[in-house]
């Protein structure tokens, strides 16, 4: 007998999947702000192309790899390809929407899951060599981990919980980024150089976008508007606050001072820790969690420079060490007060060690399994069409060099005024020289 | 004739502009610059990493006068930029040769 259809379940799930579409412009803005002036839209446009590429390929084959019938590690890639079959039927019993909708709240996930790692190229991305890229690994690694993780594949199988996408989303992406960080070509002058962030309050909107949006990724991945939903979102609000706090407590103990900045990437670290756990703690376990995320990631990230890689925007040190205490803690602080039977029981609620043990096993296969693909996928790339730019369009900018546009007019030492009016070309702006080649662009814009 | 050159702080440049136009000066001109002195930079802390910025943002201001109102205009830029705190910045004078007043092609004491 087919399953009725619920307008309220239909009705959060559609709102969601907006929810979890604006999270990639917020991440375009989260990193964007954090490089150099002239390299803000490259990386804006890392996460805007991951929409549109993504979004096609989750049509095309993505949805049946990820949500086919599956095989243990991956699902029928024929089952719903080009989506050309009548999908207005329900998707399950305990997801009453239609499965369009179920389609598009997954499709989003895959679209920020790819355009996460894009924080890795900061200042140097390629985009040619990005689009090649975010093509095979959201096929390679993406589809195939959506179904091991949600598609009833083998993690689903082991019985590892993964609510919102700790593991299939953010250890999946931060291992990734740490796979191009090893092989890549680093900033120029790195570590010594200056590559503090060129606008934080584009960061801390960003965050604030994010953030909003991820209400629906957490709450929206009960697949219903009911209770555990509410869980979720109440979780998800306050790990986030406490992780904040984590945060900033370790910057102003360790550096003396507080930052914004910080207090931006806090919020992240507890979105993603919160993520994999969010249906299964209790509000009190959900800030005990952000806690101590935010302050093991305000010190993760200093790991880079003592083993040598540059993460430039931090995937590694956020999402990748967020996820795995966020997937971790669900085999130690999970109840299966709210959630059920059905759900997770962690040690420290007198479930013993066991699921831990699976917890584990899943993070650090998803971990091992994307490291091991970006490193390859990277390294093909770079030797062929190249992952990243040179060192010379890196310093003269890779906005310049790879999109022919600039973010901001800086065509006067002044920021503007008489030097902008007369058209005069940027003196003391930052892309370092502008050739023969750009100034009569700009001018023929300007006449 | 004297070109008084001046590098000050940024939030001073109202208060030097006031004691200038009060003076009677007729004109100056004004740039974004950059530097340091004494007062050296300053570190900021991103995410754990430490910055230093070496070059601080100043304020230039040149005035051109005779030599009688000379010492009144370098008092006056002083007095106005003074907060008694390191990098208050300099002021110092120069000869100038000859001025021309582009428009109508005036030259020295006229130009002014």
């Amino acid at each position: 007998m087919p399953v009725e259809l619920d307008s309220g379940h239909t009705a959060w799930l559609l709102v969601s999947s907006a929810l979890v579409l604006l999270m990639t412009p917020g991440l375009a803005l989260f990193y964007g702000g954090m490089t150099k002036s002239k390299g803000i839209l490259n990386m804006m446009m890392m996460s805007f192309s991951s929409i549109g590429i993504v979004s096609l390929l989750w049509v095309f084959y993505g949805f049946s790899l990820a949500f086919g019938k599956t095989n243990g590690f991956f699902g029928d890639i024929t089952q719903y390809a080009f989506m050309t079959q009548d999908l207005t039927g329900a998707w399950s019993e305990l997801v009453p929407v239609p499965t369009f909708v179920f389609a598009v709240f997954q499709m989003m996930f895959a679209i920020i899951t790819v355009a996460l790692i894009s924080g890795v190229l900061a200042d140097r991305g390629k985009f040619a060599g990005w689009i090649i890229y975010a093509v095979l690994w959201a096929t390679i690694v993406y589809f195939p981990v959506a179904n091991w993780v949600w598609g009833g594949g083998w993690i689903f199988e082991l019985g590892a919980f993964d609510f919102a996408g700790g593991t299939a989303v953010h250890i999946n992406a931060g291992a990734a980024a740490l796979g191009l960080a090893i092989i890549l070509r680093k900033r120029n002058g790195w570590p010594s150089g200056a590559y503090k962030p060129h606008n934080v309050p584009t960061v801390a909107l960003g965050a604030g976008l994010l953030w909003f949006g991820w209400f629906g990724f957490n709450a929206g991945s009960e697949g219903a508007a009911d209770a555990i939903a509410g869980v979720a979102f109440l979780n998800t609000q306050v790990a986030t606050a406490a992780a904040i706090i984590g945060w900033l407590v370790v910057e102003w103990l360790r550096d003396g001072k507080p930052t914004l900045l910080g207090a931006s990437s806090g919020a992240i670290a507890g979105l993603v820790a919160i993520t994999p756990a969010c249906a299964f703690v209790e509000p009190i376990g959900a800030i005990g969690l952000g806690i101590v995320t935010g302050a093991i990631c305000a010190l993760a990230v200093g790991l880079k420079y003592k083993l040598g890689f540059d993460d430039s925007l931090d995937v590694v040190g956020v999402h990748m060490v967020g996820g795995l205490i966020g997937a971790l803690s669900i085999g130690l602080i999970a109840t299966q007060k709210f959630y059920g039977e059905a759900g997770p029981q962690g040690l420290f609620y007198g479930g013993g060690a066991g699921q831990l043990g699976k917890q584990a096993i899943a993070a650090f296969a998803v971990l091992a399994y994307s490291l091991v693909v970006s490193i390859i996928l990277g390294f093909a790339i770079d030797k062929t069409i190249g992952m990243t730019v040179t060192a010379e369009a890196e310093s003269q900018g890779v906005d310049q060099t790879e999109h022919a546009e600039s973010a901001y007019d800086f065509s006067a030492p002044t920021g503007g005024g008489a030097f902008a009016m007369a058209g005069i070309a940027p003196s003391g702006s930052t892309p370092a020289q502008s050739d023969g080649e750009s100034t009569p662009v700009s001018e023929k814009v300007a006449g | 004739m004297k070109l008084v050159t001046a590098v000050i702080k940024p939030y001073q440049l109202d208060a030097v502009k006031e004691a200038l136009h009060a003076l009677g000066v007729a004109g100056l001109t004004v740039s974004e610059v950059q530097g340091y002195g004494r007062q050296k930079g300053h570190t900021e802390v991103y995410r754990g990493a430490e910055y230093t910025v070496e070059f601080l943002p100043k304020i230039r201001v040149e005035v051109l006068t005779d030599e009688i109102d000379v010492e009144k205009v370098v008092d006056a830029v002083v007095t106005a930029a003074r907060t008694g705190k390191i990098g208050d910045g300099k002021v110092w004078v120069t000869t100038v040769d000859d001025v021309i007043r582009v428009r109508t092609g005036e030259r020295g004491l006229d130009a002014l």
